[in-house]
């Protein structure tokens, strides 16, 4: 049975650490506006770049001479996994639900004996891959120091990758975020970006139609293209995961918030009541004190 | 009828421009540059250092931009560039500084002909910029 200072003191730490959770929800939720603005902003970008590719590689036709990166080596031996994740905790299930996804990943690349390299980009999903699969883990990119998610940052990584597969060190390669639903909900994703999935569901044959004239022709084009497409989806996995950063953090800190508020609840009847039990033990001491006399 | 055809310029950020009255567009594409109007046939093409040139009704808008993609299509007309401003709020450090820095890179021995080309004509392209 704690005593009525401890209770007190436990009632007031919860009491401060309430404090805390409502201001990092309330900042998130103001983050997450943002973060949310500018993943739309984003996409026009990213749609019209997909439409370009698509209408490049239905014009394609000589296949086999196709640039590797549209098509992919033709060997799947060496997998590359980027993992975005966030460079802060407390963020409820956001980090782990990536890491989850991918490790189920890299457990079924290393059961099919193939070569698993791992880059990641946020410390948290550093810190937690390092401990498992340090020796697979090739580079850490963080961008702790830039506030904003700007198109600079993920060119860089777009161009880490390219300059790998330059040099034929891989083979495919996946990226891992949280698409961002809304902000209760944020799905985590792996997309293959090297080869290009052709999407299976070409729904707009009306642009076959499109004859487009191509200047210079399109291997040159799509070469041009598709390291800038790379950076493209890398920048679009980060503004999608820094909405979901935000909204997941939001959601954690209303919960944690309100189950502050009920053990403060908690904690208060019981200080109440053992307040009130010294008093009647201290009443009936009194009583039975005279009575005896 | 109307000759006016749209523009809309993105960068990833955001939409930079979009436009539904202009009648002309030049574009310095990487083979020189083009003039469009309206009614071109569909085309794509990639951009080298320039100056986009936007002629609507009522003004005359330029943008520099260092690279991009275009796309012509159903008379509208999509520029993808990641750096791109108005040459109006051109800003006369970042101009001077992307140019040492480019005139930095061309001073390497291991770039190739078509690249010491595109950076030459960044840093002419800037230097006329930065006269204006």
């Amino acid at each position: 049975m704690p005593s009525l200072d401890d209770l007190r003191k436990r009632i007031t730490s919860v009491k401060s650490t309430q404090k805390i959770t409502k201001a990092m929800k309330m900042v998130a939720a103001a983050k997450l506006r943002k973060a949310q603005e500018n993943a739309e902003k984003g996409r026009p970008y990213s749609e019209k770049m997909n439409n370009v590719i698509l209408n490049l590689s239905k014009s394609i036709t000589d296949k086999e001479n196709a640039p590797k990166l549209l098509v992919g080596t033709g060997e799947e031996k060496v997998h590359l996994c980027i993992v975005l994740t966030a460079d802060r905790g407390l963020c409820g299930g956001f980090n782990t639900n990536i890491i989850k996804k991918a490790k189920s990943y890299f457990e079924k690349i290393i059961s099919e004996n193939k070569t698993l390299k791992i880059m990641t980009v946020g410390s948290k999903g550093y810190d937690q891959l390092k401990r498992q699969y340090k020796s697979y883990i090739l580079d850490n990119i963080s961008f702790k120091e830039s506030k904003n998610i700007n198109y600079f940052d993920a060119d860089k990584v777009g161009k880490i990758i390219i300059e790998k597969f330059e040099k034929n060190e891989f083979d495919v390669c996946a990226i891992f975020y949280n698409k961002f639903k809304n902000v209760i909900t944020q799905i985590p994703q792996e997309q293959q970006i090297v080869p290009l999935n052709e999407d299976k569901n070409d729904k707009d044959d009306s642009s076959n139609d499109n004859d487009y004239e191509f200047e210079p022709d399109e291997d040159e084009i799509l070469s041009n293209l598709l390291p800038k497409n790379i950076s493209t989806q890398i920048f679009k996995a980060m503004l999608e995961n820094s909405a979901s950063e935000q909204g997941s953090r939001m959601t954690a800190m209303d919960n944690a918030t309100r189950n502050a508020g009920e053990l403060v609840d908690r904690l208060t009847i019981e200080y109440n009541r053992s307040r009130q039990a010294a008093i009647t033990k201290e009443l009936i001491e009194i009583i039975s004190g005279a009575e005896s006399l | 009828m109307s000759n006016l055809f749209n523009i809309d310029i993105v960068n990833p950020e955001q939409s930079f421009l979009s436009k539904d009255n202009v009648f002309e567009v030049v574009i310095p594409a990487v083979e020189g540059e083009i003039g469009i109007l309206k009614d071109h046939i569909p085309i794509i093409s990639f951009l080298k250092p320039g100056i986009i040139r936007v002629f609507s009704e009522s003004e005359e808008q330029s943008f520099y931009v260092e690279d991009g993609i275009v796309e012509f299509k159903d008379n509208t007309l999509s520029v993808l560039t990641s750096s791109i401003f108005d040459l109006k709020d051109a800003d006369k450090n970042f101009v001077s500084e992307s140019i040492s820095s480019a005139e930095a890179e061309l001073s390497k021995d291991n770039i190739d002909d078509q690249k010491r080309f595109l950076l030459n004509h960044k840093v002419e392209v800037l230097k006329s910029i930065s006269i204006n």
